[in-house]
């Protein structure tokens, strides 16, 4: 921890004058906050199963650059955003969480997505993370998407790597969601065991609006996703969905929170894991529903496959209640493949590792399927099939890796 | 909806029906905890050194200790120093110890609780052990029991008369490392049931004790201890009742069950402390530790609970299934109202092959009160076949109240099953239109309702206590229909 205070302490005057000042004025108090704080330990309930001292503990060169690429429509580096989304900067993240609070300390340069009200973005805009580098690199990232009233977008994040050195990345992500306004985001994860992922989703919804999140982590190190949804204006929707696909000494912990804090609002969860050799898988959703949020309908399913005796899960959905007009319920299941459906296609002549391949996908396309966007929904297909055949250690189609 | 309020302001202000409290000479230690008090309790108890030892053990042990606060409980802070870790209600002036004469006073208040403590209530066809504040006051049909070798006493006659069984299983199954309140527990209990089934014996008669806190500014502290031998079965009910006072009494008891081969234990407790009045005002925190360890092959284990009272619940009947094919159950009601507090649930700890587990959990929530469900299901790699069904329900009735599950899993075994499902809601619109459209009234639709929810638990308990416990459900809630 004292690497990260010390580190800031040095490179301060750089970082300021490589940012912002709506960013540059949050780091005084972030960093107050992180090092009263340290690292969370595993009795903190949100961090019971990642193991993050460990996982920021060697020592990582820092990337301080900012965002240099050319951008495309809707998208600005916060400097060049309207001031008022500017102003939106760090308000709806956590700010008592100390890794959220790193992030706000190092991170120089914020990607802003903003729609303007009204705007239908037809094509999906995609924000593409390349881990490149020759040493053992620290990313710290941070997104701010804002849609303003009836915006309608589709943002698809992808993680990869491009070269075989331990990264860490820190990425936190805010989205503010006018009336009425849709929102797809994706977050497509598909490095190498040598990448750490700390991920941090924070999400404000107004009346009516309607946001389909959905986090796929196909290949990894350690990754530890959290999605946070504050549901504040009435009507509002979220469908949050994910899966995972890990083997190996693989880690990944999905920790979820839909807070429902104004009546009629809808949440739906849908989390699938598929977990391999000494995989570990961690799942916590919870569902607050506040005092007075009346009508309010949410159902979480969690479905975990352990395929091994040496992999490990563990699952816990909550509910926590403060009203009584509500509809709520989860499920949640850890359980092997079907013995059944195993028999019937050997019968037929698959043979079994095959016909496991088969069931796992199945699975897993359960999740795939609620994907609006037809195109990336036939790409992870493609993708989870690679995967599960062991052949996604390269990504294809990428310039860099050839 | 001015006639619903009236019914709701009658029943809401019904009284606690056990809040009397008895006129009896209690010997009461001075407040205070401290390796002194420890020792003096020992030594009123005439104990054994080595149970004192385990006693200053577990008090040291303690001292290193801070009291857990992740709860989903609003607990009030409470002074160790300003309890009382000893009542003895059956202490006399001037008698000695070892001749003690039950105070009618103290058989008229069991008689009051419908407590058979005599043999005339031979046809209730239950054998009691009676537990006022520290003491256990009378235990029935002893020597029916003894002829087929079952022991039921008090646990400081077993430390006495069984010191051998008692110091093998003390402490087996929660030892005093266990958590805060079960280290106080092992320093300060003083006195609750034990029981012995030997080999092959089917217990012929349930087995009961009535706990009940009377002194004022005590804690209870009890200690219950069943050890089921091979092939044996016994059926043990627990039921709890305090005055009413405006603060809040302390009950920290560690129940201990050890399960030997094709052995069966069922545990059921009605519990009804004193929940406080309606302001929130007084109640017993029940904190407890219940654990039981399914140590033999094809062993089972059930426990069934209705809650209903005490202003803080907290706690969680357990099991650790190591024997092979061994089966645990557990069914639970637990009802809120006015500023009640629950968080309770079950731990199943799977360890051998083929181990089964069912959970179901009903909560129901009114007043102002918060209702929680907590339970762990966990799958060690070596329990192969292990299969676990949770359900848990929470019914909410009023808007002021909260209901919450935090069901942990933890499965490392990739032929083990474990699911889980959790439902809550309010009673349905449809239901009750249904009721009305046939003449039922929307209360006594609700009572309905309410008690077809928790049905699936009742119909677990031993009848008596069944009868007791519908009773309970109905006192507790109609009270919050609205």
């Amino acid at each position: 921890m004292r690497q990260y205070i010390d580190f800031y302490h040095e490179v301060k005057e750089t970082i300021a004058r490589r940012s912002c000042d709506e960013m540059n004025a949050c780091r005084e108090a972030a960093l107050h906050t992180f090092s009263s704080q340290g690292f969370p330990s595993q009795k903190v309930e949100r961090y019971r199963y990642a193991q993050v001292e460990a996982d920021f503990s060697p020592n990582y060169g820092i990337a301080l650059t900012p965002l240099a690429a050319k951008l495309p429509p809707h998208c600005f580096r916060i400097a060049e955003a309207e001031s008022r989304v500017r102003a939106i900067y760090n308000k709806v993240a956590d700010k008592d969480d100390s890794i959220v609070a790193l992030n706000t300390m190092l991170c120089v340069d914020t990607l802003v997505v903003h729609v303007p009200r009204g705007v239908r973005v037809e094509h999906p805009i995609q924000i593409s993370n390349i881990l490149k580098g020759e040493q053992d690199t620290m990313v710290c990232r941070r997104i701010l998407i804002v849609m303003d009233e009836l915006a309608e977008a589709s943002v698809i994040i992808t993680d990869r790597a491009a070269s075989q050195n331990h990264f860490l990345t820190n990425q936190v992500i805010e989205v503010v969601m006018g009336e009425g306004s849709h929102l797809s985001l994706y977050d497509v994860e598909e490095t190498h065991l040598l990448c750490t992922r700390y991920s941090s989703v924070f999400v404000q919804q107004g009346r009516n609006s309607r946001l389909h999140h959905t986090c796929l982590t196909l290949f990894n190190g350690h990754t530890r996703n959290r999605l946070d949804v504050m549901l504040q204006g009435e009507g509002s929707e979220v469908t949050a969905n994910g899966c995972v696909i890990a083997d190996k000494m693989q880690r990944v912990d999905n920790n979820t929170l839909i807070d429902h804090q104004v009546p009629g609002c809808t949440s739906g969860e849908l989390y699938k894991y598929v977990l391999d050799d000494n995989a570990v898988g961690a799942f916590a959703g919870k569902v607050l529903v506040r005092p007075g949020a009346q009508r309010t309908a949410s159902n979480e399913t969690n479905a975990n496959l352990l395929a091994t005796r040496t992999a490990r899960m563990y699952a816990q959905p909550m509910l926590e209640i403060y009203a009584d007009d509500v509809r709520c319920s989860h499920g949640s299941t850890v359980g092997q493949m079907d013995e059944a459906a195993l028999f019937y296609m050997r019968q037929r002549g698959i043979d079994e590792q095959e016909a496991r391949l088969l069931l796992k996908a199945a699975f897993i396309t359960e999740v795939i399927e609620t994907i609006p966007l037809e195109s990336l929904r036939d790409r992870l297909r493609v993708l989870v099939d690679k995967r599960l055949r062991g052949e996604l250690s390269k990504c294809e189609g990428c310039k860099l890796c050839k | 909806m001015e006639e619903r309020n009236s019914f709701v302001r009658e029943v809401a202000e019904k009284k606690y029906e056990y809040g009397f409290t008895t006129d009896v000479q209690t010997d009461i230690i001075e407040k205070g905890l401290s390796e002194d008090i420890v020792r003096l309790i020992s030594k009123k108890k005439e104990e054994p050194e080595w149970l004192l030892d385990f006693r200053l053990k577990a008090y040291r042990y303690w001292l290193t200790q801070e009291a857990p606060t992740w709860g989903h409980l609003k607990m009030p802070h409470i002074d160790y120093q300003d309890i009382s870790y000893y009542a003895d209600p059956t202490k006399s002036k001037g008698k000695k110890q070892g001749e003690k004469e039950i105070d009618p006073e103290l058989m008229k208040t069991f008689d009051k609780l419908g407590i058979p403590l005599e043999e005339r209530m031979a046809l209730a066809g239950t054998a009691v052990d009676a537990v006022m504040d520290s003491v256990s006051v009378k235990t029935t049909f002893r020597e029916k029991l003894s002829e087929k070798g079952i022991i039921f006493c008090s646990i400081s006659e077993a430390v006495r008369e069984h010191p051998d069984i008692v110091r093998e299983y003390l402490g087996s199954v929660v030892p005093y490392r266990d958590n805060f309140f079960a280290a106080l527990n092992s320093a300060v209990f003083s006195d609750g049931s034990f029981v012995y089934i030997p080999k092959g014996v089917r217990c012929p008669m349930e087995l009961s004790t009535y706990f009940r806190i009377n002194a004022r500014g005590t804690g209870q502290f009890e200690r219950t201890l069943i050890v089921c031998d091979d092939d044996a079965y016994v059926s043990y009910l627990e039921g709890c009742t305090a005055p009413m006072r405006d603060e809040n009494q302390l009950h920290a008891a560690i129940v201990e069950i050890v399960v030997k081969e094709r052995a069966e234990v069922k545990y059921s407790t009605v519990q009804n402390w004193y929940p406080g009045d309606s302001e929130g005002r007084g109640g017993v925190l029940n904190l407890v530790t219940k654990r039981g360890h399914l140590r033999g092959a094809n062993s089972r284990l059930s426990w069934t609970q209705v809650e209903t009272g005490s202003a803080i619940t907290w706690k969680y009947p357990s099991c650790i299934l190591s024997g092979d094919g061994s089966q645990a159950e557990f069914y639970s009601v637990a009802v809120t109202n006015n500023y009640q507090q629950a968080d309770t649930g079950t731990k199943m700890i799977h360890i051998g092959r083929n181990t089964r587990s069912t959970i179901i959990s009903k909560g129901i929530s009114a007043g102002k009160s918060q209702n929680a469900y907590r339970g762990l299901v966990r799958v060690a790699p070596t329990a192969d076949g292990a299969r676990n069904y949770s359900s848990c329900d929470s019914l909410l009735l009023g808007s002021n109240c909260g209901a919450h599950t935090f069901p942990y899993m933890d499965v490392q075994c990739e032929t083990a099953v474990v699911e889980h499902e959790a439902t809550t809601s309010k009673i349905s619109e449809d239901q009750l239109f249904y009721c009305n459209q046939r003449g039922i009234s929307t209360e006594e639709a609700v009572s309905l309702i309410v008690n077809g929810y928790a049905k699936e638990v009742i119909n677990k308990l031993p009848m008596e206590f069944a009868v007791e416990a519908q009773k309970l459900l109905g006192v507790s809630l109609e009270g919050s229909v609205g």
